[in-house]
């Protein structure tokens, strides 16, 4: 995090903890946020680095001093964990806070966009209309793996429209996400795709890709670096969102970056685009809001779809290795049951590397790397160098891939 | 469809059944509902120090200028400051119940009071 020179005569430390809201970064659809709602989602900010700074270290210390002694080697595995814990004030304390907090985080973003909500949807109309880069199937059917809850406890989900044209969810999710990330993500939220680029440009300076597919945009903030990136490539992003779609063209559009298409499909049918398509096919903490029958034909038509030569790309939190503690990866789990991400848990226990085998990638080309957001770090905190550990939502991922081998 | 109906659409719940931590439900409920007052508060402490500053730096202000206000680096941080200070007075209950558990078996006071008493 930030720090700032302490004051010799004074006996507090430097200040070490998220920026002031202001410094997110404004676009044309972005909601107009007030000085209480900004100070809103800075105390939500400050509360969430509390719970994981202050209060989560207490969790573990009740799971080493007075849960695991008593278990002594009864716990398997981490929902043995998981289920002890629940029983446990000091997680339940922790937990209770954490859900609440969520839940403001919800409504305070809510209440920014919805009170706008008709200028914004008017906005976004007038920065989409009749602009071919939005496609949208009025007749499309949202997989069932985002119906069942709504993902993240974000009323309406990636698909709910309260009236037509809404874009208030994409809205509410692009002005709050600072209270979760605490500005580790970056000024544009758009870190993940950041680290995605300087690790291509670090690792294989070569790779030129001319047109480029992405899978479970969102609201595009992740795509975007990589479209600046390349700016000569067709980019192509992909989403079940109608809202979260021409949200992220209109924000797109009025952050400059032209060579992005906004395409409403559903992953696992991508039948639209003809086979050996595209050189880099790319999904940034996209897999783990689907299921395991989807992955697999994710998967598949991702090596469908790639040049030979071609390369695919997933960006996700740390898979639950033999190695990780079962405490840790009973934390991580916590999203999976505790706000509304209920493929989460299985998604981090598969073997990646065996299902892009299984879907025909060869062994010998599987590509692995750890990259942590990329922000400006003379205004934002950086996640790489951050020792608060918030299981499951700091902003350093695991790149998994795999590239087709050439013709 | 519906329209925009913030004041009761900003609270609404998510879809799926919600989890509850507290033995007691209805101490959850209390939590919950200090929490959000405790987020106003801290909205309330943060414009009158946006007010301060304004009326230090030129005396007067009108609620334009709060809008309007963005605090410099050294300025948010003192804010940030406060607002950690502020959750952790909040907080404290949770502070000390996991500092008791580092603590392990404690005396109490009556029974230390017990101990001095006996001849």
């Amino acid at each position: 995090m930030a720090k700032d020179d302490a004051d010799p005569k004074s006996s507090m430390p430097a200040y070490d903890g998220p920026p002031d809201y202001r410094l997110v970064g404004q676009h044309d659809v972005f909601p107009q946020v007030t000085h209480d709602e900004a100070e809103r989602f800075n105390f939500l900010a400050h509360l969430n680095r509390h719970l994981a700074a202050r209060v989560l270290p207490g969790v573990k210390t009740a799971f080493e001093q007075r849960i695991a002694p008593k278990a002594g080697d009864s716990f398997k595995s981490r929902h043995d964990v998981r289920k002890a814990l629940l029983k446990d004030p000091a997680f339940q304390t922790w937990s209770a806070l954490r859900r609440a907090t969520m839940e403001q985080r919800q409504q305070a973003g809510r209440w920014v966009t919805l009170r706008q909500g008709e200028a914004l949807t008017a906005r976004a109309r007038e920065l989409t209309q009749g602009d071919d880069r939005l496609q949208l199937e009025p007749s499309f059917a949202v997989p069932n793996y985002l119906t069942a809850v709504d993902h993240h406890c974000m009323p309406g989900s990636y698909h709910g429209e309260i009236v037509e044209g809404d874009v208030t969810g994409p809205a509410n999710y692009d002005c709050g996400i600072f209270a979760t990330t605490g500005g580790t993500l970056g000024r544009y939220t758009d870190g993940g795709g950041r680290a995605v680029v300087a690790w291509l440009k670090k690792h294989l300076p070569d790779f030129k890709p001319k047109r480029i597919l992405d899978l479970g945009c969102g609201l595009g903030h992740n795509v975007l670096p990589i479209a600046e990136a390349f700016p000569d490539a067709e980019v192509i992003a992909v989403d079940s969102g109608a809202p979260m779609l021409r949200y992220g063209l209109a924000r797109a559009k009025s952050l400059g970056i032209n060579n992005v298409k906004f395409i409403q499909a559903n992953a696992e049918d991508l039948s639209r685009f003809e086979d050996e398509s595209f050189d880099w096919v790319q999904t940034t903490m996209f897999l783990h809001e689907t299921s395991r029958s989807a992955m697999t034909r994710i998967f598949a038509e991702s090596r469908r779809l790639l040049k030979p030569g071609g390369m695919v790309l997933h960006v996700e939190q740390p898979q639950y290795a033999e190695d990780m503690p079962l405490f840790e990866q009973a934390i991580r789990d916590w999203d999976a049951f505790y706000n509304n991400e209920p493929f989460w848990t299985t998604m981090h226990e598969i073997d990646l590397d065996d299902l892009m085998i299984k879907a025909g990638f060869k062994p010998g080309n599987a590509i692995h790397g750890g990259v942590a957001a990329v922000v400006d770090t003379t205004l934002f905190p950086s996640a790489g160098d951050d020792k608060v550990e918030d299981y499951g939502r700091k902003a350093a991922w695991e790149l998994i891939g795999a590239k087709k081998e050439a013709a | 469809m519906a329209g925009f109906d913030p004041l009761s659409q900003a609270g609404n719940k998510a879809k799926g059944k919600r989890p509850w931590f507290f033995e007691d439900r209805e101490a959850e409920r209390v939590m919950n509902i200090v929490m959000a007052l405790a987020q106003e508060v801290s909205v309330m402490r943060m414009r009158l120090d946006t007010v301060e500053r304004l009326l230090e730096e030129k005396g007067t202000l009108t609620r334009a200028d709060i809008e309007a206000f963005a605090p410099d680096k050294a300025q948010a941080a003192e804010r940030g400051a406060w607002n950690q200070e502020f959750i952790a007075r909040i907080l404290r209950i949770v502070q000390q119940e996991n500092e008791a558990i580092e603590a392990g078996a404690e005396m109490s006071s009556e029974d230390a009071g017990k101990e001095l008493g006996l001849s």
